[in-house]
C-alpha cells in the first residue's frame, strides 16, 4: 500500500520533460522528499501524478492504477500543493480553507467548520482568520495553502515546495505538523524542498531527479554523500553525520556549470 | 522538537468558528439592507414619471388596484411597472453576467461585453432597423430583439466552439472576443454606411440603450433567463470561487477548470444577449455592479452572486429614476446615465477601501 511510479513520461509543449522515471515508491506513514536542481521537473512529476499534467506511463496508488483515473477522482484521494499559491482573491483565510474542504466532500456544515478552525489552529493560522488572502504576506498565503491541503485529509499529500516563503519557525513547525501528520494518519507525504538539511532531517526517504531522469533514491544518510550532491548540483560540500542524528550539509563552493 | 501546536483547544477553534459567522452575518446584514434599497428604488422608479401621481395613490394601485381609477391603474401596471421592473431585471442580469466574467477570464476589467457580444448585437439590430432582415420569422419589434438576441448568441458560440476545439485559455478566449468585436463592427460599419439618416439615427438611439419599451412578456423573457442561469451558478458556487485561487489551485481540487469555463460562459452569454437584445446595449453596471459587491462582501460567491445581482439592480433602478426626473419631461436614454449614477459610489467605494483586489 503505498504510491509507486513504474513507469513515467511527460512532454511540455515539444519537449520531453520526464524521461522514463522508474523504481520510486513513496510509503504511508513516512515523509518522502523530492529533491533536485531547479528544472529537474520535480513540480512536472508532482502535476503529473496529480493528473493536473497530462503524463503517459503507469503508477499506482494503494494498489490502483491511477492512469485511468480522471482529475476528480484522484483530487478525491491525493492532493497536489502547488509552487505558486500568490493569489489576489477576495476571500477570507478562513473562507478558502472552507472552499477547499467544499470542493470536496458534502457534509453538515458543523463538521466543515470545526474541521476548518482545527487546521487554521494547527498551523498557527486562527489569529489570522478573518484575513483577506490578497491582505497576507506570501508566507502566511503559503501556510493557508497547507492548511487547505490538510483539511481535505488525503491519502497521498503531495506539497511543492511548501517551505520556500517560510520563517525558521515555520519552517520547523509545518515540516514537523507534516511528519505527525504522516505518522498518525498513515498518509503518504511527497515533500519537493530545496533545503537538504530540513530533507535530511524531516524526510525518511529521498527521490532524486536531475533534467528529467531519476538519478536515485534511498534513505537520506545513504543518497546525501559528497559525491551524490557532487554528480546533482555540482558542488563541494562536507556531510557530517552525527550519531543518532540526521546527516548534516555544509556546502563549500559551487564547482562548475550546473548544465541545462 | 515539542507539539505544542498540536492539541487544538477548542475553546480557541469555537472563537474561530464564531468569527466566520459574525462574517456571513455582516454578508447576510448587508444583502438584507442592498435588497431593501432596491425595492425602495423600484417603488421611487414606479412612482415617477408624467403624470405627478403622489407615492400613496401609486402605492395604492399597486396593492389594491380596484380601488384607484382606471387610468392611474393603466399607469402603474402597464406602463409603469413593467419598466421598473425590467431595470431590476437587466440589472441583475448584466451584474451577474460581469461577475462570472471577470470570475472566468481572472480579469477586474471583464464585463458582459468584453467578447464582443454588443457589437455582435449591434450587427443584428442593424440588419433589422436598416435592411428590415429578420434572421427569426417574428415581425414588429421583436425582429429587432430577435436579431440581436441571436446575433449575441452567435458571437459567444464562436468563441464556445473555438474554445472546445482548441482548448480553452483565458488569453485566446479574451484574443477571439477582440477578433469577434472588430469583425462585426466592420460589418456593422458597412451598414452603416449604406444606411439612411432615419434608420441611423434610430440605430444610435437604440444602441444607448433603452427601457421605454419594455412590457410584461419582455420582463417574462428577461426573468426566465435568469431563472435558468440563476441556478447552474449556484450549483457551481464553490468551484467558481475556486477559480479565483488561480487555476493550478482549482485543478488541484479536482475541479476541471476549461469545461466549467465553457460551461459558465454560455450562461453569461445567455444573460448579456438576453440584456442587450431587449434594452440595448448598457454599459458600466456590468463592470461596477460585481465591483461593488465585491468590495462589500468578497468573492465567496454564496455572497458575491446574490450581492451583485443586488447592486446591478439597483444602480440600472436609480438610473431609471434618475433619467425620468433629471430634465423634467424627458426622458434620457439610460445607456447614458448608468455611468453617471454608478461612478460617485463607485470612486468613494474604491477611495474609502485601501485594499488592492487586483495586481
Ligand atoms: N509549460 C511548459 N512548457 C514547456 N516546458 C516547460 C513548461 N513548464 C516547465 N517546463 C520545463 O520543464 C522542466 C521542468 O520544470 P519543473 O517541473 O517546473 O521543474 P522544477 O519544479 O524541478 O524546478 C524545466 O526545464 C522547464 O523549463
Ligand atoms: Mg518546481
Amino acid at each position: 500500500m503505498s504510491l509507486i511510479i513504474d513507469q513515467l513520461s511527460c512532454s511540455l509543449g515539444k519537449r520531453r520533460v520526464l524521461h522514463d522515471l522508474a523504481g520510486m515508491e513513496a510509503r504511508p506513514g513516512e515523509i518522502t522528499a523530492l529533491i533536485g536542481p531547479n528544472g529537474a521537473g520535480k513540480s512536472t512529476l508532482l502535476r503529473a501524478i496529480a493528473g493536473i499534467t497530462m503524463a503517459s506511463g503507469h503508477m499506482t496508488l494503494d494498489g490502483l492504477s491511477l492512469e485511468t483515473q480522471s482529475l476528480g477522482q484522484r483530487t478525491r484521494k491525493l492532493y497536489y500543493l502547488p509552487q505558486d499559491t500568490s493569489t489576489q482573491a477576495a476571500l477570507s483565510v478562513f473562507e478558502a480553507v472552507l472552499l477547499a474542504r467544499r470542493t470536496q466532500v458534502v457534509e453538515p456544515n458543523r463538521h466543515a467548520l470545526a474541521a476548518v478552525a482545527q487546521a487554521l489552529q494547527s498551523l498557527e493560522l486562527d489569529p489570522l482568520a478573518e484575513r483577506e488572502l490578497a491582505a497576507l504576506s506570501g508566507g502566511q498565503r503559503q501556510r493557508v495553502a497547507i492548511a487547505q491541503a490538510i483539511v481535505r485529509r488525503p491519502r497521498l499529500l503531495m506539497l511543492d515546495e511548501p517551505t520556500s516563503a517560510l520563517d525558521l519557525h515555520h519552517q520547523l513547525q509545518v515540516l514537523d505538523y507534516l511528519h505527525r501528520l504522516a505518522r498518525q494518519d498513515d498518509v503518504i507525504v511527497v515533500i519537493a524542498i530545496h533545503d537538504l538539511n530540513l530533507a535530511a532531517r524531516f524526510a525518511d526517504h529521498l527521490w532524486v531527479v536531475k533534467e528529467g531522469r531519476h538519478i536515485v533514491s534511498g534513505r537520506p544518510g545513504d543518497v546525501l554523500t559528497p559525491q551524490r550532491l557532487r554528480e546533482i548540483y555540482a558542488i563541494e560540500a562536507d556531510v557530517e553525520w552525527p550519531p543518532g542524528s540526521s546527516p548534516r550539509i555544509t556546502p563549500r563552493s559551487a564547482t562548475r556549470r550546473l548544465g541545462s | 522538537m515539542k507539539a505544542t501546536t498540536f492539541s487544538p483547544s477548542s475553546a480557541n477553534s469555537t472563537t474561530t468558528v464564531a468569527r466566520y459567522h459574525a462574517r456571513q452575518r455582516r454578508q447576510r446584514w448587508l444583502i438584507a439592507a442592498t435588497a431593501l434599497a432596491t425595492l425602495m428604488s423600484l417603488l421611487l422608479d414606479i412612482a415617477t414619471g408624467p403624470g405627478a401621481y403622489a407615492l400613496s395613490d401609486v402605492t395604492k394601485a399597486l396593492l389594491a388596484p380596484s380601488e384607484v381609477s382606471r387610468v392611474l391603474q393603466v399607469v402603474v401596471w402597464d406602463i409603469r411597472l413593467p419598466v421598473a421592473l425590467m431595470a431590476i431585471v437587466v440589472g441583475a442580469s448584466l451584474a451577474i453576467a460581469g461577475a462570472q466574467m471577470q470570475t472566468l477570464l481572472n480579469n477586474p476589467l471583464a464585463d458582459p461585453f468584453t467578447l464582443g457580444i454588443s457589437s455582435a448585437a449591434s450587427f443584428g439590430a442593424a440588419l433589422a432597423i436598416v435592411l428590415g432582415f429578420g434572421v427569426l420569422p417574428v415581425a414588429g419589434t421583436l425582429l429587432l430583439t430577435g436579431n440581436a438576441f441571436v446575433l449575441a448568441m452567435l458571437a459567444s458560440l464562436m468563441i464556445w466552439g473555438l474554445s472546445r476545439l482548441r482548448g480553452v485559455s483565458v488569453q485566446t478566449m479574451v484574443l477571439m472576443g477582440i477578433a469577434i468585436m472588430f469583425f462585426f463592427n466592420a460589418l456593422l460599419g458597412m451598414l452603416q454606411y449604406v444606411a439612411s439618416a432615419e434608420s441611423l439615427q434610430q440605430l444610435v438611439f437604440w444602441s444607448l440603450g433603452s427601457l421605454s419599451k419594455a412590457s410584461w412578456g419582455k420582463v417574462g423573457l428577461a426573468g426566465l433567463a435568469l431563472v435558468v442561469t440563476i441556478p447552474v451558478f449556484v450549483r457551481a458556487r464553490w468551484r467558481l470561487t475556486a477559480l479565483r485561487l488561480g487555476d493550478v489551485q482549482a485543478q488541484a481540487m479536482g475541479i476541471d477548470v476549461g469545461r466549467l469555463r465553457l460551461r459558465m460562459l454560455l450562461c453569461c452569454a445567455l444573460l448579456s444577449a438576453t440584456a442587450v437584445a431587449f434594452v440595448g446595449t448598457i454599459g458600466f453596471v456590468g463592470l461596477v455592479g460585481p465591483h461593488i459587491a465585491r468590495l462589500l462582501v468578497g468573492e465567496d460567491q454564496r455572497a458575491f452572486l446574490p450581492m451583485s445581482a443586488l447592486t446591478g439592480a439597483l444602480i440600472l433602478s436609480l438610473t431609471s429614476i434618475l433619467s425620468k426626473t433629471l430634465i423634467p419631461g424627458i426622458l434620457l436614454p439610460i445607456g447614458i446615465l448608468t455611468a453617471l449614477i454608478g461612478l460617485p459610489f463607485f470612486v468613494s467605494l474604491i477611495l474609502s477601501s485601501r485594499k488592492e483586489i487586483w495586481r
